[in-house]
């Protein structure tokens, strides 16, 4: 049994000039221990279509799923307190803009230790040390001293390193990481990925990262889903995807990267391709 | 030929006045970097934030003066500590900067933020003006209709190339890029980094191209700087630095930019499968 399991999952936003169809039948699994890569540019709806998952968009949103079970449970059914102990318990979310996702005004040991007094029922001298072992297990030097930190005191890598302690507090079957390095300088993105790699593999759970960047796919993921203006594209393994690309868009995509020119302009195929030649070329 | 930018032993300092609490402090932003750049070469300048890269573009764009040391631009010093800009100097150099979506004045139409540097710096009749702007647009990729819309009506890619055409407008012999495309989706960035090389090759521009994207910069210079801490740890030819990093940090730098090949992603699943290794 899959851990979560998405088929045809649809998201409408009403807007003034009529609905817009962010997400147009995506259907996806992970497994436990497994590390799904959602590939896309801005508008693909990679994000929206996990946020829908995790029942975290705005009630202008209408969301319909053939199927939507987390852990054979199923998602759509179950009530919103249901839903609520199941998110940032079993399945866990990491955003995109490290500092922006923390709350200025508590400390970092505050928010950290808020997800385990929702979620667990450790006392408060329990609660603290599992915070300082969590910030310990994310890399963060000097924990009891940093709980008490609020985050402006901390750089952008810091931020992420706690945003994951956060995330990994109640050891998530699931956790799904939104662009978690695209804010990052290299060196930091390449601690920050390396941490989840090691963080997963330790825990054994299921990944999806979101991203718009091969190099990030490249470097972590194990399976990788395509999107483009809220469609499906190519679904493969991250060696067959790389190596022989079925889908038109993915060849185009691939090719625009500056490490695969060969002359002195870059191929820019996409911007030939309509549409309707890309969702044509669309394979699962 | 005498290049067109030339810096030795380039500083910067930033005062931070004190408070009541803390006292006054002095940050060396940049400490002593020296370059040049030769007519339609590109110098690329790599770094992670902090490292005073984007301080060395305020200098060389002559926004910030600088503290010690000399800039020459067309083999002429430049020093606006201690004459004021002219708008002969001012045309020399131009700017395009990160964020598409918060250089551009979201009230002011694209013909109007075109024309602006023209009407600031020359005496240019606005007929002109308008000819100038309309031809620009279509050097850049978009269209004479886009004359009179406003930013919110492009997208990022689009608001990046009026960026360009901006910058254009003066006849500039130098442009400072400051991570010109990291905003932009990865097609989007083909288009636009294949534009910066058309132009370049038309007008014979030079560029200053700050990046942290390695493959980026890879691909578009001809000479890399790399920085670290307000000190040029490395700088030479692109095949120099990218075949033989000298410096610990250029060498962690690209050990830590991502590998797209396949060969790499067939050795990292067959660490994985094995990970005691």
């Amino acid at each position: 049994m899959s851990l979560l399991e998405i088929k045809n999952l649809v998201v409408e936003f009403q807007t003034a000039s009529g609905p817009f169809r962010a997400v147009d039948g995506v259907s996806l699994k992970v497994d436990e221990g497994e590390v799904l890569a959602i590939v896309g540019e801005s508008g693909s709806g990679k994000s929206v279509s996990m946020l829908a998952a995790m029942g975290l968009l705005p009630w202008t949103a209408k969301v319909t799923a053939d199927t939507l079970t987390f852990n054979g449970r199923d998602m759509q059914a179950m009530s919103d307190s249901d839903r609520r102990k199941i998110i940032g318990k079993d399945i866990a979310m990491i955003f995109q803009e490290p500092v922006a996702s923390l709350n200025p005004c508590f400390t970092v040991g505050f928010q950290i230790e808020e997800v385990l007094r929702v979620h667990t029922d450790l006392g408060r001298r329990a609660r603290r040390d599992r915070a300082i072992e969590l910030f310990q297990s994310v890399g963060i030097p000097n924990p009891q001293e940093r709980l008490g930190h609020f985050p402006h005191q901390m750089s952008g890598g810091q931020c992420q390193r706690v945003m994951i302690a956060t995330a990994l507090a109640c050891n998530p079957k699931l956790l799904i990481a939104d662009e978690p390095t695209t804010a990052l300088d290299v060196t930091i993105q390449k601690q920050i990925l390396d941490l989840l790699m090691k963080l997963q593999a330790e825990h054994g759970m299921g990944l999806i990262i979101i991203t718009h960047d091969m190099g990030v796919v490249a470097e972590t993921a194990d399976r990788v889903i395509v999107q483009y203006k809220g469609r499906q594209i190519e679904e493969a393994d991250v060696l067959s995807l790389f190596s022989a690309p079925k889908s038109v868009y993915t060849r185009a995509l691939l090719s625009a990267l500056p490490e695969n020119a060969t002359g002195g302009r870059l191929p820019t195929i996409t911007e030939k391709l309509t549409d309707a030649e890309i969702f044509a070329g669309a394979v699962r | 030929m005498t290049p067109v930018l030339e810096a030795r032993n380039l500083k910067r300092d930033y005062h931070i006045p004190g408070s009541l609490f803390k006292p006054a402090k002095t940050v060396h932003a940049v400490k002593g970097v020296s370059f040049s750049v030769e007519e339609g070469k590109t110098l690329a300048i790599v770094g992670e934030s902090g490292c005073g890269k984007s301080t060395l573009a305020r200098m060389v764009t002559m926004i910030d003066p600088v503290t010690a040391g000399e800039m020459l631009i067309d083999g002429r010093r430049i020093d606006i500590a201690s004459e004021p800009l002219t708008p002969d100097m001012r045309s020399k150099v131009q700017i395009v900067f990160q964020n598409p979506y918060g250089s551009l004045n979201p009230r002011k139409k694209i013909g109007d933020i075109l024309t602006e540097p023209l009407v600031i710096n020359t005496k240019i009749p606005s007929g002109e003006r308008r000819d100038r702007a309309m031809a620009m647009l279509k050097k850049v990729g978009l269209e004479e209709r886009h004359y009179g819309r406003y930013p919110h009506m492009f997208s990022g890619g689009q608001r990046q190339r009026v960026a360009i055409a901006r910058a254009l407008m003066l006849n500039p012999r130098l442009l400072v890029l400051d991570e010109p495309v990291s905003a932009l989706d990865l097609s989007v960035q083909a288009q636009v980094l294949n534009l910066l090389a058309d132009l370049q090759e038309e007008f014979r521009l030079t560029y200053v191209f700050i990046s942290h994207d390695l493959s980026v910069v890879r691909h578009i210079a001809d000479d890399v700087m790399v920085m670290y801490f307000g000190e040029a740890v490395e700088y030479g030819s692109r095949d120099a630095v990218f075949d033989n990093p000298q410096h610990s940090y250029t060498k962690t730098l690209f050990a830590a930019t991502p590998r797209v090949d396949v060969e790499a992603i067939r050795a990292r699943l067959a660490r994985k499968g094995r990970p005691e290794l």
